[in-house]
């Protein structure tokens, strides 16, 4: 379709097809009003505030431990999920195996379940008497109530975010290109590292922004699994409640900006390495 | 290289793609593997490759059995028909690839990969282009870098699988031409695999013409054109008219027409199937041995005549082709009566017409002795 | 032979699937020990990190017996959360039903400027932490928001009340039914739609008879997801809710506060209905996948 309309001179681009008007008034009003517009007021009440106002919240040490926490753990998270889940994912696509459909369903899980649910459920697991937590107490090793269990929990919400953006790349990948490796001399190891993970390199980048912006918000799977012990396993969002708990709004929304702000820039910086690496690889 | 296939079997779950293949290839020639969709024909150079992995049989490279080799020990250059180049790749990097996964005792320095690498790009007409990515060329220069890339492992045999399958016909022929050169240049084993006929007359030194996971006939390009081996060879390679004969002392008859034919060769008597190409048929005299045809359309294309007529006896539809100057095109009208007679012809007993295609005896090598030429007059 | 075989030369070349990678002796696969060792790290992973926490949750809700728990279920405060989830749940899903539907027709029935930019908004409350979407309704209508006075003033009860909840749920579901529907609708192009309409049809007639039986699997999928979500959705509800026991507390809330009361099998009692509906989610999705995994494919992507 070439609808490449110049500029102010026509409405709507030309197009046989009836609504866009209406549709388009429809998800800009909408848009504006659930999303924008509120998410505006965080960043209008921060400007408010100053970067001084800002600062001498974000600056208190508690503030920063726990953005610390939130996205120290959040990258922490995502690692493991870009490890692991390439990994599912390759199972997934490559090999057949009894209970294939049962665990590929199990995979979206975190998309479905509650967050909440998955906080309660994953504190009784990793408690000290818990089905896991009982047999790493003996090794020494806490994950209930402390910065492990904030990354469990990111590990759980983040991995479908991952094997769901890489498997259908490896699923589309043309079984021609090994060959022509393995034609040329390569072993599996060559063939993987140089051939395949180039390929699916760009979406397990975006599969590992998504779940680490994922992880940096989340919330509810988190807070019951992390104990909430200031300094120590408290994280970002957590502190937001609590200092509107306090009705210290501008407290709160500074951290929000911050959050956002940060978020943000990591956001687009992934997306443009993305983008990079999309268009280097160019398109079929 | 040479190479040698022996009663090689292959198949897909219940679907037999290679039923006994047997070929043996001379080192330095360029082979067509010609056939229809599922006659494995890809199939079988995916063996050769070592990609697939036959279920019974033996590939022989230069008298030594492949099977225990991996294909990547193989050294066989494979080009794709998708080309399959490495995206993330450059030209140079895509080229240059198969050097620089050796083994370090055998990868030669990087200036030595560089080098050679840019020798074949040369050859390829391609050089300047070494820092492009793929998507950056288009789809002749996509697959000559994928040659030039299964050159670079100085390959013992080049395998090539619908090599200009995807390209349009313009560029199709320009690197058909190109190739043969550049095969005539390196010397290599080339095997490449093709539905087009005409692309497999024009370049290849020999053809094989697979059916059904069988070979049917390896020959010169005018072997398998000329003198078809089996009723398939004859029906793929062009187009031909059948009809039901009788063979009988010696005289062969068309069942319901007026044609008698002698036959110099001992051919067993009874029924048989006579394969006439549309050229090779000739308008006679009334009176003379032939069988009678209505035309019913008149086609005239450059210097070709394209009668396509019915049969008088039994309403079959016969298709001839006349030369726009022999005397007997000029002047043809739809409705007209005129009598035809086969000046060259095939010959295949009746009973093979089912089951020709996996008759165990047949000899792809040879002539069969079932098949004749003959010649009136 | 009597029987002529069939005659592979007329069919369509032979399809020679991904599975022959799976073949022991596949020239471009691992070595068996090589796959079963990947496949056991990679189930193991899911049953430790997903399945588990799953599994437990049922457990520990029958952890006392069956009584105990539809006791749980029952009680007056458990029941006016799952009514409160419920409505908030059937406002927000058709809400954004209407969204995403007119949304992805924007998007890919055609082409305008900023077109990009629209689509990078309406992800955009997938990257917001669920703690600030329900910040950014305190900062509006609370007691110092911008238009707090106002709704005091007129005796309107957003905050700590149920258009709050509705509010903050429908921000967070937003992007569900659009994003299932846009790589959808963009695969089937327009050609169908414009032969409708060269027929005569109008735009509705065109939409209802053409373009939605061609997308209705996909947005069933994103209806139970995003249904899923906002019957779950936790981080943004609890920031204005007010946690009022019997009036604004939904299901997810109740859960946090009868787990902080250490009545952790009524907590896992009510958990567990909302992991039955993750469940039933899952079990819709895989049927449809496996059912009508041509027409979804294009939407697999979150």
């Amino acid at each position: 379709m070439s609808t490449a309309s110049k500029p102010g001179r026509r409405k709507s681009p030309r197009s046989a097809i009836p609504g866009f008007g209406i549709n388009l008034g429809f998800t800009l009003t909408y848009l504006s009003l659930i999303v924008l517009i509120p998410l505006a007021g965080v960043f209008i009440k921060s400007a408010g505030l100053g970067w001084d106002g800002i600062w001498h919240v974000v600056s208190s040490p508690r503030v920063l431990a726990a953005l610390q926490l939130s996205f120290g753990a959040a990258l922490i998270a995502a690692l493991i999920n870009a490890v692991f889940g390439p990994l599912v994912a390759w199972v997934f696509v490559r090999y057949q195996f009894p209970g294939k459909r049962f665990f590929d369903a199990v995979i979206d899980l975190p998309f479905a379940l509650p967050t909440a649910v998955a906080g309660i459920a994953l504190t009784s697991l990793y408690s000290p008497n818990g089905w896991i937590g009982q047999f790493l107490e003996p090794l020494g090793i806490k994950v209930a109530f402390t910065p492990i269990g904030v990354i469990i929990a990111m590990t759980f919400i983040g991995l479908p975010f991952v094997v769901r953006t890489v498997q259908p790349v490896l699923e589309e990948a043309e079984k021609e290109l090994e060959e022509a490796a393995a034609t040329l001399g390569a072993n599996r190891w060559q063939t993987i590292s140089q051939v395949i993970l180039p390929t699916v390199f760009p979406a397990l980048l975006t599969g590992f922004a998504l779940a680490f912006a994922r992880a940096v918000g989340e919330y509810g799977s988190i807070i019951f699994i992390a104990g909430n012990l200031p300094m120590v396993s408290e994280i970002a969002p957590l502190l937001i409640i609590i200092k509107l708990e306090e009705f210290d709004y501008a407290g709160a929304t500074a951290i929000a900006a911050t959050m956002l702000t940060i978020s943000f820039v990591l956001l687009l910086l992934i997306n443009s390495l993305q983008a990079w690496s999309r268009n280097r690889g160019g398109r079929k | 290289m040479d190479i040698q296939i022996r009663d090689i079997y292959k198949g897909f779950g219940s679907f037999p793609a290679l039923r006994g293949a047997n070929l043996d290839i001379r080192s330095g020639e360029l082979i067509a593997l010609l056939g229809p969709s599922g006659s494995g024909k890809t199939t079988l150079l995916r063996t050769i490759a070592g990609l697939e992995f036959p279920d019974a049989g033996q590939i022989l490279f230069g008298g030594v059995d492949t099977a225990p080799l991996p294909v990547s020990e193989r050294r066989v250059g494979f080009v794709f028909q998708h080309y399959a180049l490495f995206k993330h790749m450059t030209v140079l990097d895509n080229i240059t690839f198969g050097l620089r996964v050796r083994k370090s005792k055998n990868r030669p320095d990087k200036d030595a990969i560089r080098k050679r690498a840019l020798e074949l790009l040369d050859l390829v007409q391609l050089s300047g282009l070494e820092k492009r990515y793929p998507a950056q060329l288009s789809g002749g220069q996509r697959q000559r870098v994928a040659l030039a890339r299964a050159l670079a492992i100085e390959p013992s045999v080049l395998l090539l699988d619908e090599p200009f399958g995807a390209l349009d016909a313009k560029v199709r022929k320009d690197l058909r031409r190109w190739l043969r050169e550049l095969h005539d240049k390196t010397g290599v084993t080339t095997i490449f695999v093709t539905h087009d006929q005409e692309e497999a007359l024009e370049l290849a030194d020999r053809v094989v013409v697979m059916n059904r996971g069988s070979i049917e006939q390896v020959g010169s390009t005018s072997d398998v054109y000329e003198r078809p081996a089996t009723p398939f060879v004859f029906d793929f390679l062009g187009s031909v008219n059948v009809f039901p004969g009788t063979v009988k002392d010696r005289k062969l008859s068309i069942d319901g027409a007026n044609v008698t034919l002698d036959t110099d060769n001992d051919h067993a008597a009874g029924a048989v199937d006579i394969y006439v190409r549309p050229h090779d048929l000739r308008v006679v005299e009334e009176g003379s041995s032939g069988f009678d045809v209505t035309i019913k359309t008149v086609q005239r294309t450059g210097a070709i005549v394209r009668l396509i007529t019915q049969l008088k006896h039994n309403k079959e539809i016969v298709e001839v082709e006349l030369a726009h100057l022999d005397p007997q095109a000029i002047n043809r009208k739809v409705g007209e009566s005129i009598r035809l007679q086969p000046a060259i012809y095939g010959l295949f007993p009746r009973a093979s017409h089912d089951s020709v295609r996996t008759l165990p005896d047949v000899d792809p090598l040879a002539v069969p002795e079932h098949r004749e030429r003959g010649r009136l007059g | 032979m009597s029987n002529p075989a069939t005659d592979y030369s007329l069919q369509d070349p032979p399809k020679i699937p991904f599975e022959p990678l799976i073949e022991r002796n596949s020239s471009i696969s691992e070595p068996t020990w090589v796959r079963w060792s990947l496949i056991f790290v990679a189930i193991l992973f899911l049953a430790l990190f997903l399945l588990l926490p799953l599994i437990s949750v049922f457990t520990e809700a029958l952890r006392n017996g069956l009584g105990p728990y539809f006791a749980a279920i029952v009680e007056p405060d458990a029941l006016s959360s799952i009514k409160l989830t419920l409505i908030a749940a059937a406002i927000a899903v058709p809400l954004n039903l209407a969204l995403g539907v007119s949304a992805a027709w924007c998007i890919t029935k055609f082409e305008f400027r900023g077109k990009s930019l629209l689509i990078s908004l309406i992800d955009l409350p997938f990257s917001v932490s669920p703690v600030v979407a329900g910040l950014i309704y305190v900062l509006i209508f609370g007691r110092q928001g911008y238009l707090g006075p106002w709704v005091m003033d007129h005796d309107i009860k957003i905050l700590f009340a149920v258009p709050g909840i509705v509010l903050a749920t429908i921000f967070v579901t937003f992007p569900f039914i659009a994003r299932e529907l846009i790589p959808l609708m963009q695969e089937q192009g327009t050609d169908s739609e414009q032969a409708a309409l060269s027929l005569g049809a109008n735009g509705w007639q065109t939409f209802w008879h053409v373009t939605l039986p061609n997308i209705k699997w996909g947005l069933l999928y994103g209806v139970l997801l995003c249904n899923a979500r906002a019957m779950g959705e936790f981080g943004a509800v609890s920031v204005v809710s007010g946690h009022i026991r019997g009036e604004t507390n939904t299901m997810p809330l109740q859960i946090e506060i009868l787990y902080n009361e250490y009545s952790f099998s009524a907590a896992f009692a009510v958990a567990s209905l909302l992991a039955g509906l993750a469940l039933v989610t899952l079990g819709v999705k895989s049927f449809l996948e496996w059912r009508y995994g041509d027409e979804l494919a294009a939407g697999r992507k979150h």
